[in-house]
């Protein structure tokens, strides 16, 4: 039982930072309707830059967290307008080969950067807690609490502030939307800085439980962030939310009692269950085609 | 140029001009104009060729967007490799017959994950194909006779130049002449608009899963060349950014048009290789080219512009004939000046 009740809280952690990530790829599905596969990418330029602040500068590692996110924000504003708005008109398969290109891009340059080598992450959150018999990090419980907090702040953003309102009506119809005299350039813009920012903050909590990081660290975790939100619905917030957390979970209890290999296996299974029972996901609305 | 043109004479000219370009590149070879090394990148160039041709059938013809063909490259390319080294055949018998082996398994894996596949749609197809081909490496990658992690050793390297050759040269022959078929044209109206072909009585899924097969079957194969050329088949080499790479071949040189394929695979298969003097930036330089590329033009390279040897030939004897006939009366033009045409009358 407690087994049980340790592999659920190990699942909640690593299932926060999914969620976490999801939220930027739900997002900017929503409103540009493109799987952004370069985001996987800002996670680890987010894990980079607080690695780099914090050993080489000794920057208190708050603060560190802090400038990261905002420069994943700005990176995620940058792509945005140098690779995928020139592209918007053009066809979606031109706009995924682009977000794959940037995706490379953003890889070979870190690597060119900091080389190959996978680096240590010193753990910001140390200790230990003890919860019946089993002991967890602090970084477990920090990891929980935060993307609680953040969730439910990014929930009350999108419902009930204007640029919140302006989000939901874009990802409704784009150009209804700038009829009825929205920017949808700033909008979208700020999805984007939103999401990135995002992905910094799961990227912190992702380093201080794993402690290596590497240029092409992004990939297989942008990946399963992406699976998460796709179970949820994509494009749905809680689904984000909630997709992430079952992915954890499930992740950690196939760790725990079947073998630590399968664990891609289940959950890349999980994402083609999902898409031949419900394609539209656990929160999605299906759409039909109309002739 | 309302003419048919002469079938069996295109044949017996595309056929002439496929088996000089083979004399020419083998006298390359021979006599080192060609080092050795440069003659063997023909043979990544070839596989590359065949595997962004047959993804080009399902996302540039069928128009729907996989992203697992590494996948079926790798079922392929084991299925082959295991062939190989469990029978003892003359190497000129056994290759083509485990190249074949394993491009019928990977059509069989495309019928198999083509049916619930594509009964989704875009996006959606994409992300489920991703999955396929991620669960098939993770598969490999727990099996015993596929050596899992520590990947399959000791495989002949059977491949050469020729083999790639006559391999390409079937792949192109065989797509080339389904697109111009009746199925090539019901595959063709699936990409225009799905509904509208059903209404008009395509059975959509029965030509979408074949479509989708045979790319599969085509990845397999170039999966076994690829095999028999490096000798070793590590799965993590079949994950999700090697069915990108083929992906980006296939956008770049123009979804629906097979020499885009040809022309882009070449060119991104040398292209790192000539950047090897910048080492490190290689690879960035690369992805910026790419990046740049489909910004300022988004429909690849060559869209979906197709070469025949034929047509060109035609076109250009037409022009040679256009400028003789032109020049013949100018030659002997007679003093028969055309009767000058009355003065308009000015305003009166």
């Amino acid at each position: 039982m407690m087994t049980l009740v340790y592999l659920m809280i190990n699942g909640l952690q690593i299932g926060s930072i999914y969620s976490l990530v999801a939220l930027g790829y739900s997002m900017v599905y929503g409103i540009v309707k493109l799987v952004n596969f370069a985001h996987g990418d800002v996670i680890m330029v987010g894990a980079y830059t607080t690695w780099y602040l914090v050993s080489r500068f000794s920057v208190p590692a708050w603060i560190a967290a802090l400038v990261s996110v905002a420069v994943c924000s700005v990176l995620g504003m940058l792509i945005e307008k140098i690779a995928y708005k020139p592209l918007r008109k053009s066809g979606r398969l031109s706009l995924l080969v682009t977000a794959i290109g940037v995706s490379l891009l953003l890889q070979n340059a870190m690597q060119l950067l900091f080389s190959a080598n996978p680096r240590m992450f010193t753990n910001i959150f140390t200790g230990t807690m003890t919860i019946g018999e089993r002991q967890f990090s602090n970084a477990t419980a920090a990891t929980i609490a935060v993307s609680v907090v953040i969730m439910a702040g990014l929930t009350l953003l999108v419902k009930k502030t204007k640029i919140g309102k302006a989000m939901r009506t874009v990802s409704e119809d784009n150009e209804t939307a700038q009829l009825m005299g929205i920017n949808v350039n700033h909008t979208i813009s700020f999805t984007f800085a939103l999401g990135s920012g995002l992905a910094a903050v799961g990227a912190v909590f992702y380093c201080c439980s794993y402690s290596q990081i590497q240029p092409t660290m992004g990939s297989m975790l942008g990946l399963k962030a992406f699976v998460a939100a796709v179970l949820g619905g994509i494009g749905s917030l809680p689904g984000a939310m909630t997709g992430g957390l079952c992915i954890g979970i499930a992740e950690s209890l196939t760790k725990g009692y079947v073998s630590s290999q399968l664990t891609d296996a289940v959950v890349f299974g999980i994402l083609i269950v999902v898409l031949l029972v419900k394609p539209s996901g656990i929160f999605g609305r299906p759409h039909n085609e109309k002739v | 140029m309302t003419t048919r043109p002469n079938v069996p004479f295109r044949y017996a000219l595309n056929a002439a001009a496929a088996a000089g370009l083979y004399i020419v590149l083998m006298i390359l070879i021979r006599a080192k104009v060609l080092n050795r090394y440069q003659a063997l990148m023909l043979i990544p160039i070839g596989f590359n060729i065949i595997l962004a041709v047959s993804l080009n059938l399902s996302a540039g013809f069928l128009g729907q967007l996989p992203l697992g063909h590494a996948g079926f490259m790798s079922v392929g390319a084991y299925t082959a490799a295991l062939f190989s080294m469990s029978v003892s055949l003359p190497t000129n018998l056994e290759l083509p017959l485990a190249l074949v082996l394993g491009g019928l398994m990977a059509a069989v894996f495309g019928v198999l994950i083509g049916l619930p596949a594509l009964r989704l749609k875009g996006d959606y197809l994409a992300i489920l194909t991703l999955g396929f081909g991620e669960i098939i490496r993770v598969i490999i990658l727990n099996l015993k006779f596929t050596g899992g992690a520590y990947g399959l050793k000791g495989i002949g390297r059977q491949t050469t130049v020729t083999w790639v050759y006559i391999f390409v040269l079937i792949t192109l022959f065989i797509l080339n002449t389904l697109i111009k078929s009746r199925h090539g044209r019901a595959i063709l109206s699936i990409r225009e608009d799905e509904i509208a072909a059903e209404a008009s009585g395509i059975p959509t899924t029965y030509y979408k899963v074949l479509a989708f097969s045979i790319s599969a079957g085509f990845a397999g194969v170039a999966g076994g060349l690829y095999a028999h050329y490096l000798s070793i088949l590590d799965p993590s080499s079949f994950g999700f950014m090697k069915s990108a790479e083929i992906l980006v071949i296939v956008v770049l040189g123009g979804l629906g048009s097979i020499f885009g394929s040809v022309v882009s695979a070449t060119v991104l298969t040398i292209l790192p290789e000539l950047l090897r003097g910048f080492a490190e930036y290689r690879m960035v330089i690369y992805s910026l080219l790419l990046v740049a590329v489909m910004i300022f033009k988004p429909s690849g390279l060559c869209g979906r512009y197709e070469f025949s040897l034929g047509d060109t030939l035609d076109d250009f004897f037409t022009l040679l004939r256009g400028k003789l006939k032109k020049q013949e009366p100018v030659a002997r033009k007679p003093a028969t000046p055309e009767p000058a045409a009355p003065e308009p009358a000015k305003g009166k």
